[in-house]
């Protein structure tokens, strides 16, 4: 009898604590039903059931990171990505040098930390993925969290083909010399490859070797086995990453975090240290202020701020849906966007410092050249003719032999150090093309071309991570899929499936299509997103009852800055930022593309055909469309619904 | 050739050689009538490869290695330093040079095999001037690019296969792992529910009421403030 009794009353313990549990307000669901407790498709359930499911729920608690460090260093992670290298050094480049910074610090301040902010904030209240976070401010919203997910999935598609090009450089970075540092031989061995004589050996290494570029977008050729080995490869390490979730990712992006800073470092002292880098500095910090009235310098700045924090894309409301509630998103926010910008500057030191002694080497072996050049035609005496005489010997020497200097003259180049530094390049052809040329050039080259293409591997699977974030948080959200798959299925399904479709960019016109979409695929898109974001959270949820949602959280009064700049400056912002961009698709009229021509050597530019418009379009409708197409299927959804309901009735 | 030179930019050294000998530039004069080829033209370019002044003792070892190139060559032991003869030496470092056989005396070694024979020594001469292919250069005799150097497997497929098999090391290793922990799991809440089923058999009695009729599960939703999905209320 004792007995009985015993295990009864251990029965009620437990239940009136399950009891409890639920009735605490840590879940969101909690109060007035809306939100993550509450099964979907609305209505009325039934008891036992609502009761099973919430239960369920309770035992499968949302996964959240270690500690709020992981969750900073994922954000610095996913934010700090190649852009950084390889596009704010070339915009400070075009747009005034070091008065670039002036519209750089003012669009950060005006646009990007507002809006990291408010996505962060989205993140942590809702503690959901992106569907299920504009669900629950709008149900009319859903389709915005999938027009996110659909951008995410392009990224993904495209963005993983860099890791595997720098995969790719890294292993042949174990060779001495380095493959890119010389021309290989012709057939019969008389001399170098045409195609390699024409251009320069990195060039070639990067068009020929790497890429095996076809001479148009039309000419799709094979699929390359090399870079769809090197693909798969990068694939793998992402689903490795990725595997587990926050378990895994979060121990990951501590290493993707800090080692391209470690890298960084060492490029700074060997680049400062470098002959000819303080001309590339001086060139780049100069500010020329009078590009300040161009208004595509503020542009750039806005654009780049922008797309530099990866706003938009879903992966920072995934990231910060799983924090503890009461984290402090605020500092956090503040903390990431200074230290993307603070990158950015820092990468663009080591970036200048080597173009300095890329373009001063230039300078000298063309002097160099010119100068044997002239000893060897006019039987001179070697070490009459230097750098610092050489024009005046050239006269001289035009006054005294005119025939014989007439004939040389096409040979005679005119070096200029301006020349080579004004030769600004961007994107994949400042990572692959003028850094390996510089590495080539310096002793050790080995070992700095390994941690060179290490650090561009760590950014980029710092970003994917991110991507793949975005596209995972809201499947693992939805109950439909997560239920029947485990995680590590769905993981690999998606992996699978990316990894797929990206072997069209292994093909030999695969960079074509690459470019296409990452000038396409993303930019119009997510403007058009982060607009809708905005005024839904400002003016749909309500700003005071988001600011009263923040202030339960984190337990701080809005500041009126942030209120301001949601409001009112950055939507304004975005709005003439879209406008700008869209007149500058209709008035420039075709789009065009730069194409590598063999026989020449170099790019030239072509006309896109048909059906790349085609895709292109179909890019940018296929994730703009999704926000009124998610508004009107909710609409129709409810419309059926309560006409079943009257006719039940 | 350069008559006077403006200012030369460093002091040249005076034991850079002058014009060839005399006697020599005859002899090559008066043999040029019997050349069918072009005599051999060589240019040195020392700039700052050489650690050493270019005088008529470096002149010597240059007709001593052409000699034993000469040797080598054709397997003759009669050709002598006397055999080589320079001419037209510039500033530059830049001469002429032609190779007579002394065996048959006014007749000079054809061109082509001169060249040949360089052509096959060219490393020895190199190395006996510290000098290199580009520094050295003989015109008309193109330096053979060195074969590349090719191991049997390409490096990077060495290195591919070693980070592949790290990766999917890993993966296998996680994904076994989530599968034990998962079945662990399992294992644990069906324990847990055998348990909860044997208790439910037993009568629950909680102040004397039987807990049936308490009705437990009716306080965790409370219909009054389970608002409809549809609209939301603005708090």
């Amino acid at each position: 009898m004792c007995l009985l009794i015993r295990l009864v009353i251990k029965k009620l313990d437990r239940n009136w604590q399950a009891c409890l549990h639920l009735s605490l307000p840590s879940e969101p669901g909690w109060r007035g039903g809306r939100g993550a407790g509450r099964a979907p498709a609305g209505g009325r359930q039934d008891g036992a059931a609502a009761v099973s499911a919430r239960q369920q729920e309770m035992e499968k608690a949302r996964p959240l990171w270690d500690n709020p460090v992981q969750f900073v260093f994922a954000c610095i992670s996913y934010a700090v990505g190649l852009g950084n290298v390889w596009r704010f050094p070339y915009l400070c480049q075009m747009y005034g040098g070091g008065g670039f910074l002036i519209p750089y610090f003012i669009m950060l301040i005006v646009e990007g930390m507002p809006l990291l902010y408010l996505e962060l904030a989205v993140g942590q209240r809702m503690r959901q993925g992106s569907i299920g976070a504009w669900k629950i401010i709008s149900p009319y919203l859903c389709g915005v969290g999938v027009a996110s997910v659909v951008v995410s999935f392009f990224l993904s598609m495209y963005y993983n083909v860099i890791n595997a090009w720098a995969f790719w450089y890294l292993f042949h970075s174990f060779q001495d010399p380095l493959p890119w540092a010389t021309c290989p031989l012709n057939s019969n061995r008389t001399g170098y490859e045409e195609e390699c004589e024409k251009t320069s050996s990195t060039q070639y290494f990067w068009y020929r070797q790497t890429l095996n570029i076809s001479p148009s977008l039309e000419t799709s050729g094979a699929v390359q086995w090399e870079q769809a080995l090197c693909l798969m490869l990068a694939w793998l390490v992402v689903y490795l990453c990725i595997l587990r979730g926050t378990e895994s990712t979060g121990k990951v992006v501590y290493v993707t975090a800090s080692l391209p800073y470690c890298v960084l470092i060492i490029y700074l002292i060997r680049g400062l240290t470098l002959h000819g880098a303080v001309n590339g500095l001086i060139y780049m910090f100069t500010p020329k202020l009078e590009q300040l009235s161009n208004p595509k310098a503020w542009i750039s700045a806005a654009t780049q701020i922008f797309f530099s924090l990866g706003l938009g894309f879903g992966s920072l409301i995934a990231f910060a849906s799983y924090n503890e509630p009461s984290n402090n998103c605020e500092r956090h926010a503040i903390i990431v966007s200074l230290i993307n910008s603070a990158t950015s500057i820092f990468a663009s030191i080591v970036t200048f410092s080597i173009y300095g002694f890329k373009a001063t080497f230039n300078y000298e072996s063309c002097i160099n050249r010119v100068i044997l050049l002239l000893l060897n035609a006019f039987d001179l005496e070697e070490g009459s003719l230097t750098a610092d005489n050489l024009s005046e010997m050239k006269d001289y020497l035009m006054a005294a032999h005119p025939q014989e200097y007439a004939q040389l003259l096409p040979q005679l180049k005119n070096c200029s150090l301006e020349a080579e530094l004004d030769t600004a390049v961007q994107g994949t052809g400042l990572a692959f093309i003028v850094y390996s040329e510089a590495i080539k050039n310096m002793e050790v080259s080995q070992l700095y071309s390994v941690l060179y293409f290490v650090m561009l591997l760590m950014l980029g699977i710092g970003s994917m991570l991110g991507n793949t974030a975005a596209i995972l948080t809201p499947l693992t959200d939805s109950k439909l899929i997560a239920s029947r798959f485990p995680k590590e299925v769905i993981s690999g399904v998606v992996c699978f499936i990316n990894c797929i479709i990206g072997l069209i960019f292994t093909m030999e016109a695969g960079n074509y299509w690459f470019d296409i979409f990452n000038d396409y695929a993303a930019t119009l898109s997510l403007l058009l997103i982060v607009l809708v974001e905005t005024i839904a959270v400002c003016y749909i949820y309500g700003l005071r009852r988001f600011e009263k949602d923040l202030h339960t959280m984190i337990g701080r009064k809005l500041n009126w800055y942030w209120k301001v700049m949601w409001a009112f400056a950055s939507p304004l912002l975005i709005i003439s930022l879209f406008i700008f961009y869209l007149t500058d698709y209709i008035l420039t009229g075709t789009l065009q593309y730069q194409a590598w021509d063999a026989t020449q050597g170099q790019l030239v530019t072509k006309d896109y055909p048909g059906y790349a418009l085609a895709m292109i379009g179909l890019l940018v409708a296929s994730s703009t469309m999704c926000i009124p197409l998610g508004a009107l299927v909710t609409f129709v959804r409810k419309r059926l619904k309560r006409e079943r309901v009257s006719t039940v009735a | 050739m350069i008559s006077s030179a403006p200012h030369p930019a460093t002091p040249s050294s005076d034991s850079r050689s002058k014009p060839c000998h005399l006697s020599a530039c005859h002899f090559t004069a008066f043999q040029r009538r019997y050349l069918r080829e072009p005599q051999t033209h060589l240019h040195l370019q020392l700039s700052s490869w050489l650690c050493y002044a270019w005088d008529t003792n470096e002149e010597y070892l240059f007709k001593a290695m052409v000699a034993f190139t000469m040797r080598r060559y054709s397997s003759k032991t009669t050709t002598q330093i006397s055999n080589v003869l320079l001419c037209n030496v510039t500033d530059r470092v830049s001469f002429w040079f032609v190779v007579t056989d002394s065996t048959k005396n006014t007749t000079t070694v054809p061109g082509s095999e001169v060249e040949a024979a360089i052509r096959m020594n060219r490393n020895r001469i190199n190395n006996a001037f510290l000098l290199s292919d580009k520094t050295l250069q003989f015109l008309k005799i193109p330096s053979t690019l060195a074969p590349p150097v090719e191991p049997s497997t390409p490096v990077w497929l060495i290195v591919f296969g070693v980070v592949l098999c790290l990766i999917v090391a890993g993966i296998v290793f996680l994904v076994v792992a989530g599968i034990q922990q998962r079945k662990k799991k399992n294992k644990e809440s069906t324990e847990r529910e055998n348990l909860e089923d044997k208790g439910e058999v037993t009568i629950t009695i909680e102040n004397g009421i039987p807990c049936e009729t308490l009705d437990l599960k009716a306080g965790h939703i409370n219909g009054v403030f389970s608002a409809d999905d549809e609209r939301f209320t603005s708090l």
